[in-house]
């Protein structure tokens, strides 16, 4: 695993209380880890500030899951 | 602050700027009490409440005049006078906080000024009714009530009514003693502010072109905050103070600042 995804998984641990074990990339924040839609807005910034990264508003919408956030986070650090 | 006693409306969570001025309080001695909307909020306030040693957590919506009672109604019962309040409570409809302002349709109109603006109104009569002499009001205000800001549209209209309303208001409260306030904050990454189009190209462009080329904390607001709320700022009333690294007195971009082209991403 990547040192990116390690962060994410520690900040979706941190932000939503869940076990670790939960937080696999498939699942999804807000079905399968108790989010609500202010998690889900909440973590978006949290990541903007642990990557120093900036997810504007229409991607931010397409980040469902510990992947797609995962990816997004890559992407960006790539570019 | 010793033995004054707060009610603050409209923290979000830990990045709120209302959360900022209530933690400032709190450090010099101020006994707080916090409002919320919905359960969602609830179980962001009630831990930071508890942090600070507050217990006093009750639910008000705003835009129900029976339930704005309800919740003086248990302050009162519950500590019988209030020093201060801070109103840190806005909603606009974000599909209208985009395109032109002149298309903003009557529903969405009205609903961001009951919210945005007319709940100030509404909080601070029931809350002056349990002040006493030095008795101070605050609510949160943005530039976007004084100069065209991209996006901000209704919620500019309903900013610059809040900032009148700072002046009626503390016109009828002044004879009481009591006063009233607002803090025009600059542009923070709050909760509220993710709903705002564009918003890391604001913090971006009053980073480059505010006087002290920063921008501002949730903590500086919060100071200032303390300030209006305690007897420091005993002579000041129906004033907007700026807390935006004096962006506000600025006419045209930093010449030292990039191109628009430049710092756009």
């Amino acid at each position: 695993m990547s040192e990116i995804a390690d962060r994410v998984k520690k900040i979706v641990v941190e932000h939503l209380g869940v076990e670790e074990s939960k937080v696999t990339p498939e699942a999804s924040f807000i079905d399968d880890l108790g989010a609500d839609s202010l998690d889900t807005v909440e973590l978006v910034m949290a990541f903007e500030e642990a990557f120093g990264v900036e997810i504007p508003e229409d991607a931010a919408e397409k980040i469902s899951t510990v992947k797609d956030a995962i990816d997004y986070i890559e992407k960006q650090k790539a570019a | 602050m010793q033995g004054k006693r707060g009610l603050v409306m409209g923290v979000a969570n830990n990045r709120s700027i209302a959360w900022a001025i209530a933690q400032a309080c709190a450090l010099q001695g101020a006994e707080l009490a916090f409002t919320f909307q919905g359960e969602a909020l609830e179980k962001r306030v009630r831990p930071l409440a508890e942090s600070i040693g507050s217990d006093i957590v009750l639910p008000c919506d705003v835009g129900d005049d029976a339930a704005i009672d309800e919740t003086f109604a248990q302050i009162e019962a519950k500590w019988g006078k209030l020093d201060f309040l801070v109103h840190a409570i806005g909603w606009a409809d974000k599909q209208y906080l985009r395109g032109r302002y002149l298309d903003t349709p009557r529903d969405a109109f009205l609903q961001a000024m009951d919210i945005s603006c007319f709940s100030f109104t509404a909080v601070s009569r029931r809350a002056s009714a349990l002040m006493q002499p030095g008795g101070s009001l605050l609510t949160l205000s943005y530039l976007g009530a004084e100069r065209v800001m991209p996006h901000y549209n209704m919620m500019g209209v309903a900013k610059a009514a809040l900032e009148a309303s700072v002046r009626y208001m503390a016109a009828d409260l002044g004879g009481a003693g009591i006063r009233v306030n607002a803090i025009s904050a600059g542009p923070i990454k709050t909760l509220a502010a993710s709903g705002i189009g564009d918003f890391s190209y604001i913090l971006k462009w009053n980073q480059l072109n505010a006087p002290l080329e920063r921008n501002v904390s949730t903590d500086e607001v919060g100071g200032a905050g303390l300030y209006l709320l305690s007897d420091l700022s005993s002579g000041v009333t129906g004033e907007v103070h700026h807390v935006d690294s004096g962006y506000h007195i600025v006419g045209m971009k930093n010449p030292a600042a990039p191109d628009i082209a430049a710092i756009k991403d």
